[in-house]
């Protein structure tokens, strides 16, 4: 997988390093301010009030 | 057919034999789920980081830009502004010594949205919290544990007899912890009524309740702490603070 897709990068092997970071980089940026933030509250680790009946926001 | 055979014609001289083109797709199969897997540990790990690093980052900076508009909303109002109490930015600071924490800034309600934002919420429901200033009646509060401000963190730390200080516009309340429910369900609504008797009080009186989740990191119960009003001493000039928290 990750085989075939720095095959598939263009460019000598520095240009494909920076292009790897830069897609890791955006892997990243993405999880934490879309994923993350829409899959945390499907989680039982932050519920802290009383009731859960009411407060299953 | 006559895909995969130029394809190996190129890679090597012969073709292989068909037991070892089987071989080779197991080999690159269980190759691809050994990424998937490393790559589901590195995105778990992320969101490790995520809930106990980044969301406090998040939710620190918006309750300091919150908890400075309070601020600036009390000094610009002046002594004797009319609404001493606005429920809409914050209605005051918690100081709990014991949680080594600063102040936090309570808003009304406690839903993920409002607790989100690094503050402590009074309860609106399930059942009505009373404020710091009525006559009678439990104000009750809910705050993160970890991730997103954590301002209830170090819950544990409180003891009986610790102060908890809750400061408006004009007034410091000092209440007094004198009863810790280390664990109990969720479902235990009980523990918000106007005279918690899980407490041991049976009494109406002027009573402050916190609750978050414990144990740290997940919430499969809740932690409750109960104080009750000790007195009250009016904001000076200098917004002196009591000495509890000198």
């Amino acid at each position: 997988m990750y085989g075939w897709i720095w095959r598939h990068l263009p460019g000598n092997t520095w240009v494909k390093a920076l292009i790897s970071v830069v897609l890791v980089l955006a892997v990243v940026f993405v999880l934490f301010q879309y994923v993350f933030p829409w899959a945390e509250p499907l989680l039982p680790f932050n519920d802290v009030t009383v009731d859960e009946g009411m407060a299953a926001l | 057919m006559t895909a995969t055979g130029t394809d190996e014609e190129s890679d090597r001289s012969a073709p292989p034999s068909p037991p070892r083109r089987v071989r080779r797709t197991i080999a690159s199969v269980v190759s691809v789920i050994g990424e998937l897997l490393i790559t589901t540990g590195l995105i778990l790990g992320l969101f490790v980081a995520y809930s106990l690093w980044w969301t406090n980052v998040l939710a620190d900076r918006e309750a300091h830009q919150q908890s400075d508009q309070v601020r600036r909303h009390w000094a610009s109002s002046g002594p004797k502004g009319p609404g001493a109490l606005d429920t809409k930015d914050g209605i005051g600071f918690l100081h709990v010594p014991a949680m080594d924490n600063g102040e936090v800034l309570v808003k009304k309600g406690t839903s993920t949205e409002v607790l989100n934002e690094g503050v402590a919420g009074y309860y609106t429901k399930p059942v009505k919290s009373a404020l710091p200033q009525d006559k009678k009646g439990n104000f009750t509060l809910a705050a993160h544990r970890d991730g997103h401000g954590a301002k209830f963190h170090n819950i544990d730390k409180l003891k009986d007899g610790d102060p908890v200080v809750f400061e408006t516009k004009d007034t410091w309340f000092i209440y007094k912890v004198f009863a810790v429910l280390p664990e109990t369900t969720k479902y235990n609504v009980d523990v918000l009524n106007k005279v918690p008797k899980e407490s041991g009080k049976h009494q109406a009186g002027r009573y402050i309740t916190l609750t978050t989740c414990t144990p740290v990191y997940t919430s499969t119960y809740r932690y409750i702490v109960w104080g009750e009003l000790e007195r009250t001493e009016k904001v000076d000039a200098d917004r002196t603070p009591p000495k509890e928290l000198r």
